[in-house]
């Protein structure tokens, strides 16, 4: 049980609350992989991922990130260094007038040397496909590209993990899939361990692992395959079905032997396919 | 009908200004507002004027873009005039007159100093970008860390508060809209009416800038903020040759204007 993030029997209450936001939570992420964080609104998602970075600390258990205890201060920035964290609103979360400088936000408080700094923000700006943007007004981009500026801004760390939460919510059709390429080629090229919060069903599809967050205790966890053919459980926590597993479900229910597995678009209309030959 | 907001506006350009060093433009700036002070006769305004159309023609900022930015100062504007224009004493223009000669001297010259005192400013944020222009602040500021002046705070603040304020502006637009649909009347009655209706939008606001400021500072600590310490930059400043030129320039300028002071001129 070694993972690069470990919660060992985390409790959370924020303090003006009645209710603990999670509740024995205890969870290993191994590095390189991809998981999703389901729930509803008050599922207590987003309070995990803030317990990744230490921007909360748990009131019971601990937390592991890197093998750095969240709650060992001296460390702090050691390991925010390694956990860059995207947040909901792409506004609230840029800090300078012109993309580039934004990006040089993170190496700069890192004490880098300017060279290093320069090279990162080039190197970050590339991996989001927004380097042509570099010396715009983030203002002025649409949601989705400022939200691959702010990934880039956190990317620019050179971190081991990116935790995501909820990046998409506040995006377009468009500036969701922009977003959601991005980070599947920053695993796929990068090795990054990547978690993703999201309420979206479909995002959670290309992940290897998919925990299903209700009222702050892990209600669901295994691949998303395995979950999404859960129809009770899924009803019971009050969550849909991706479109594609619906279809599946609903072409199985009909009488059609269908190979089951595959939940993305590809392999959905390859299993449709097949049975349709 | 907020987009005519000129303040912080930056117009990006490739010329001999842009290209100056913000802590030198700073300096330049402080000294043509010292010399517009000193400055007693009408050689002396000259010779502001003269500072001024140089800058704004080696800066290709056209005059109307300059002053553009000085129509909130219509009313500050007339009321000073007016005032120097009706009370200072003196010869009147003509027998029983309250216009005095001497009152309408002071008042173009009054009039003249706001409008090449605010024009100044300008023509330094219109062409330092907001970023550079923190930059410079900081490092000028920086001998006052000395006395335990918090400079690193101070310039951080304003380079957000000016980030901040497109976001801002369109949010305003926006609740305004809102409250629009939902029937709030903002063009209509007196002033204390107009003011009243002023508050279903002030309050939404105020409420929504804490919430950004609260996850603004969540992301800057996310991405290792911890305060000026130990802290680099990616773009150094570096005083060129050009700099040293301007400098030069400057202090020429800046004894001329002593000069003229000393011989009333």
């Amino acid at each position: 049980m070694d993972g690069i993030i470990q919660f060992e029997k985390v409790h959370f209450k924020y303090p003006e609350d009645q209710r603990e936001s999670l509740r024995d939570v205890s969870l290993t992420i191994r590095e390189g992989s991809f998981t999703a964080v389901l729930g509803r609104n008050g599922s207590g998602k987003s309070t995990l991922a803030k317990h990744m970075n230490a921007i909360l600390l748990p009131t019971e258990g601990r937390v592991l990130v890197a093998g750095i205890d969240t709650a060992d201060a001296p460390r702090l920035l050691e390991l925010r260094r390694q956990v860059g964290m995207v947040f909901q609103n792409p506004d609230n979360q840029i800090v300078a007038n012109v993309v580039e400088d934004d990006v040089a936000f993170a190496p700069e408080n890192l004490g880098l040397p300017p060279e290093e700094i320069r090279r990162r923000v080039d190197a970050a700006l590339e991996q989001v496909g927004m380097l042509e943007y570099r010396l715009h007004a983030p203002h002025l981009l649409s949601g989705g590209q400022k939200q691959r500026v702010a990934i880039a801004g956190v990317i620019a760390m050179e971190p081991r993990i990116i935790v995501l939460d909820e990046p998409t919510a506040m995006l377009d059709p468009q500036g969701r899939r922009e977003v959601l390429s991005t980070v599947l080629r920053l695993r796929r090229e990068k090795g990054m361990t990547v978690v993703l919060v999201t309420h979206h069903m479909d995002e959670c599809i290309p992940a290897d692992r998919l925990l299903v967050l209700s009222e702050g205790r892990i209600a669901a966890d295994g691949t998303p395959e395995e979950i999404f053919s859960q129809d009770a459980l899924l009803r019971d926590l009050g969550l849909d079905l991706p479109e594609t597993a619906r279809l599946l479900r609903d072409l199985r229910q009909a009488g059609l032997e269908l190979p089951g597995g595959a939940l993305d678009l590809e392999g959905c209309a390859q299993a449709v396919a097949a049975v349709l030959n | 009908m907020l987009k005519d907001i000129t303040l912080g506006q930056f117009f990006p350009g490739d010329t001999i200004v842009h290209r100056l060093d913000p802590r030198t433009k700073i300096l330049l700036v402080l000294l043509y507002i010292v010399a517009l002070f000193l400055a007693v006769g009408w050689l002396g305004y000259g010779l502001s004027v003269l500072a001024l159309v140089g800058g704004m023609a080696l800066s290709k900022i056209t005059p109307r873009n300059l002053f553009k930015g000085l129509k909130p100062l219509i009313f500050i504007i007339s009321l000073t005039a007016a005032i120097n224009l009706f009370y200072t004493g003196g010869t009147p223009i003509l027998p029983g007159w309250i216009v005095t000669w001497e009152g309408i001297d002071r008042a173009l010259k009054m009039v003249l100093r706001i409008v090449l005192l605010v024009t100044g400013t300008f023509l330094l944020t219109y062409t330092t970008s907001p970023m550079a222009l923190t930059d410079g602040l900081e490092l000028l500021m920086k001998p006052l860390k000395k006395v335990r002046f918090p400079v690193h705070e101070m310039t951080i603040m304003m380079s957000m508060a000016l980030r901040f304020i497109p976001t801002l502006i369109e949010e305003t637009d926006r609740i305004i809209s809102a409250q629009r649909a939902r029937g709030a009347d903002f063009e209509t009655g007196g002033l204390i009416r107009r003011a009243k209706a002023l508050l279903p939008i002030l309050v939404p606001l105020i409420v929504s800038a804490f919430n950004r400021a609260y996850d603004l500072a969540t992301a800057m600590e996310s991405r290792c903020y911890h305060g000026g310490e130990g802290r680099t930059r990616m773009k150094q400043l570096k005083l060129k040759r050009v700099d040293f030129a301007a400098l030069a320039l400057g202090a020429a300028y800046m004894t001329a204007a002593v000069l003229l002071r000393n011989y009333g001129i």
